[in-house]
């Protein structure tokens, strides 16, 4: 299993992935609680970008909706607990089963009917629009009031019911992206993560080799939904409240997905190496503000949307290619003349 | 969600949806603008709510600082939005037209962002409105009651519209813009220079929605915030009405324009929205060209 | 012998247009026929129509004694019929191998397995060595060949190909020749191929039809064909004055 998953990473790469993973585990022992919580918020978008990687780099699927399964993830797992008092372990297969479903309705309707393309971009803004305005009035988890999940001054970390320190979050986010990380390496190199490249590549040929593109294409959506919900799990129980005008706004899908543009998209580093740069970039930005004593809001925005348009202008293949070229990492031997 | 429709009476659900149409009309011109871009440049601007902000806020500063009526102040605003399209267009968006799709909507993505993220650097997140001398007046025609501004504002956008549709059918350049988006390669072949003329088509396009604004000004009020909401109506009613298709931005905007106002009445106000996307979700899955769009093979 | 695909009485318009009308032919199993007609004959419709991409306005299409007329691609290209098209789709931000591994899986059950038959393919065609070249960075004749190793992969009874040989220089379409004869020799391979090059026609095939406008006007031998004076008039002479 460990062999399957590590085949075809060159070997400095396994060394830098190993010092990287030590870093990340030994940091909080180090760092300010501030800090972990940037760290923190790296992993975090690290993971969605890994999620939302799987319809868009693997599958060739814009989705500029996907806080829609944030909020239905964060949603469910939150209310569940709050109203039921169940653990979030449980509440997550119903937050994943909740995304994946709405995942494959937006499918099956645009899959089915053949609408692609930018189209297909704006229908998932649509359904994540529906979703926020309809729970706007969903009152059993009190609509545009906003939904709060009890908080306490804890002691003592119970990992059971994800109470506790931002430490502990820390690690749980850690864990779900090293996962996340080993499963969509898994996935390119199995049979679904070959069909995703040829159906991004050209649909025509991948159906003409034999593959239901829309079989795989749903596969695509209903995974990245899923997973993507597990992230607004942990947002429910690390930020403790929910407002359907912030988790499904539009700002947020855009927010989702700069990671992995930033990175590269479609490579497995690349929303790793985005959500890293752009983090960073926004702290040290935010400390230079603090500096000069500026409290503007909407200028770490500004500035996100600068990285953005020079990436796409310059970088069109994001910061991973290059870099991982620089680095000597990338896997494919440039054959000379022959 | 609870329905009042039983104890309203008839006259008032002809004055919303009168006061929907005129609404309509206005988001039809923003519309246009939208679909004029994408009819010819072939790019999707993801942009455009926020530069219809930039637009109100323009007429904002116009009329607090020096009392120009935001209907006046259109045809300047409407000059700015061009220039800013035209630069736009020339500066940024003609190296990306052989990009893949989703490229070029990052792009306008990116555009969006830093747009939007300024306005609420300059402007706050306050909600800004301006109150001319006829924001109270309204008209009685039969049993409709007529709010003047909205009236005002319909009828600009007539004119806009109508000015647009002459140009691009009577005018020599009007007819070479078209020739670029019939067929982009043969306009190259005789000699057009298609860069410019896509620059002059988004700073059309820009200009309309620009106008649009400043007319929405005396309507609604402002915040960064509705850039974004504003982008989403104006593709709902584009591809409503039609993707490329003038009459048909023109058509959605007064058929989302009803449908929302109706909607507000007949349910909260606050999901009024919905009833738009309920609208788009309907034409993507069973008419994908829209109502007036052409189909494409 | 049987025939391993039986196109009987196909006819396909587009907004009015008749493209393909009433065509009648058959392959039998082993062979190798070729398609030829003037541009515009409705060649590549025909291909399309047995493909699975256009659904027949009327008529039946039979491979191995089953109707798939109306089948989508995919499920058409796992009965067996592999195909290239003519304007090249190589995955082009994938390697050659990638590349080839996507067809091969059609019949492999594992990835690793489909890499060793995507080997066995590559070699045949001479590809190996540039197995690691992303397949947009690559010249026309290697990514036609491309097109018939990815075909090849998904293990066909049947092979369509679409004009792999235009554009070739002489040498490669002596090349592609023998290829094909090879495969057809030592594999049974049954290949329907729609080509331009006339000398690559006469030398793969035992059977020619010929379309003009949407009607097969002629089927035999090469030589009965070519001797044929309706082709004559209208393809031969066609394309000789």
């Amino acid at each position: 299993m460990i062999k399957l998953l590590l085949a075809g990473v060159p070997r400095t790469g396994l060394l830098m992935l190993a010092i990287l993973l030590a870093l990340f585990v030994a940091l909080p022992f180090f760092v300010s609680d501030y800090l972990v919580t940037v760290l923190f918020l790296i992993l975090y978008f690290a993971f969605v970008g890994q999620a939302w990687n799987i319809m868009m780099g693997f599958a060739g699927q814009l989705s500029l909706g996907h806080a829609l399964y944030v909020g239905l993830g964060a949603y469910a797992a939150a209310a569940l607990y709050v109203h039921f008092g169940i653990s979030p372990w449980i509440g997550l297969w119903a937050s994943m089963g909740i995304s994946a479903v709405a995942g494959a309705i937006i499918g099956f309707l645009a899959f089915r009917f053949g609408v692609g393309g930018v189209y297909f971009a704006i229908l998932t803004i649509a359904f994540a629009e529906f979703a926020r305005i309809g729970f706007d009035h969903f009152t059993w988890v009190d609509g545009s009031s906003g939904f709060f999940l009890p908080v306490a001054n804890y002691t003592e970390n119970d990992l059971w019911n994800l109470r506790g320190s931002t430490r502990m979050f820390y690690y749980l986010m850690l864990g779900m992206t090293v996962a996340a990380l080993l499963a969509c390496h898994a996935l390119l190199r199995s049979r679904a993560g070959y069909y995703w490249l040829a159906i991004r590549e050209s649909p025509e040929a991948a159906q003409a080799l034999g593959i239901n593109i829309f079989k795989y294409k749903m596969y695509a959506v209903v995974l990245s939904a899923a997973m993507t919900s597990l992230a607004g799990v942990i947002f429910a129980f690390f930020y403790n409240n929910l407002f359907p005008e912030q988790i499904f706004h539009i700002s947020r899908s855009i927010e989702l997905i700069l990671a992995p543009i930033i990175g590269g998209v479609g490579t497995l580093a690349g929303p790793l190496v985005g959500a890293f740069l752009l983090t960073a970039l926004a702290e040290g930005l935010r400390e230079v503000m603090l500096q000069l004593g500026v409290d503007v809001p909407g200028v770490k925005q500004v500035f996100y949307g600068i990285c953005l348009l020079l990436v796409v202008m310059f970088l069109p293949d994001g910061v991973w290619p290059p870099l991982s070229k620089l680095l000597g990492l990338d896997r494919k031997t440039p054959d000379r003349e022959g | 969600m609870f329905t009042r429709g039983s104890l309203v009476p008839a006259e008032i659900y002809l004055n919303v949806a009168a006061s929907g149409l005129l609404t309509g009309l206005v988001y039809g011109l923003m519309a246009l603008g939208l679909s004029v871009i994408f009819g010819v440049v072939r790019v999707v601007n993801f942009a455009h709510g926020e530069m219809m902000t930039v637009a109100m806020y323009i007429a904002l500063v116009l009329f607090t600082a020096y009392g120009l009526d935001p209907l006046v102040a259109m045809v300047p605003i409407a000059a700015v939005l061009f220039a800013f399209g035209y630069l736009l267009q020339a500066g940024l968006i003609n190296p990306f037209i052989t990009r893949p799709e989703h490229s070029q909507f990052m792009l306008l993505v990116a555009i969006a962002l830093i747009l939007v993220n300024l306005q609420l650097i300059a402007f706050g997140p306050d909600a800004q409105g301006v109150h001319t001398s006829y924001s109270f007046d309204s008209y009685a025609l039969g049993p409709l009651i007529i709010d003047a501004s909205k009236a005002y504002a319909a009828i600009a956008a007539l004119v806009v519209a109508a000015a647009l549709f002459a140009f691009f059918r009577f005018t020599l350049l009007g007819k070479a813009i078209r020739a670029c988006a019939d067929n982009y390669h043969g306009a190259l072949v005789v000699g057009l220079n298609v860069k410019h003329l896509y620059a002059l088509t988004f700073g059309l396009g820009a200009a309309c929605v620009g106008a649009a604004g400043a007319m929405l000004m005396v309507v609604i009020d402002v915040t960064p915030s509705i850039g974004p909401a504003y982008t989403l109506l104006a593709f709902v009613i584009v591809i409503t009405g039609g993707m490329g298709s003038m009459p048909g931005a023109l058509l959605g905007g007064v058929l989302i324009g009803v449908t929302e106002a109706l909607g507000g009445l007949l349910f909260t106000p606050s999901a009024k929205s919905m009833f738009a996307f309920g609208l788009l979700v309907l034409v993507l899955l069973f008419r994908p060209q829209g109502i007036l769009g052409k189909k494409t093979a | 012998m049987a025939a391993l695909l039986v196109v009987d009485n196909v006819s396909k318009s587009f907004s009015g247009l008749r493209a393909v009308q009433d065509v009648s032919f058959t392959v039998p199993a082993g062979e190798i026929v070729a398609l030829i007609g003037p541009n515009g004959a409705g060649k590549t419709t025909c291909f399309n129509l047995i493909a699975g991409v256009y659904r027949p306005d009327q008529g039946e299409v039979r491979f191995a004694d089953q109707r798939i007329d109306g089948w989508r691609p995919d499920q058409i290209c796992r009965a067996g019929i592999g195909r290239t098209f003519q304007l090249v789709k190589p995955f082009a931000g994938l390697s050659v191998l990638e590349n080839v591994t996507v067809g091969a899986l059609n019949a492999s059950a594992s990835v690793p397995e489909a890499q060793d038959r995507s080997k066995a393919v590559l070699d045949k065609l001479g590809l190996w060595s540039k197995r690691d070249r992303t397949a947009g960075a690559l010249t026309l004749p290697e990514r036609k060949l491309l097109e018939v190793a990815r075909a090849l992969a998904t293990g066909p009874r049947l092979l369509l190909l679409d004009e792999v040989m235009a554009g070739l220089r002489p040498t490669e379409v002596n090349t592609m020749v023998s290829l094909f004869r090879e495969l057809n020799a030592s594999s049974g391979l049954t290949i329907l191929l729609i080509e331009h090059v006339m000398r690559a026609v006469m030398a793969l095939s035992r059977t020619v039809v010929v379309l003009h406008h949407g009607q097969v006007i002629a089927a035999g031998t090469p030589d009965e064909v070519t001797r044929n004076p309706a082709v004559l008039e209208s393809y031969l002479g066609e394309e000789a004055l």
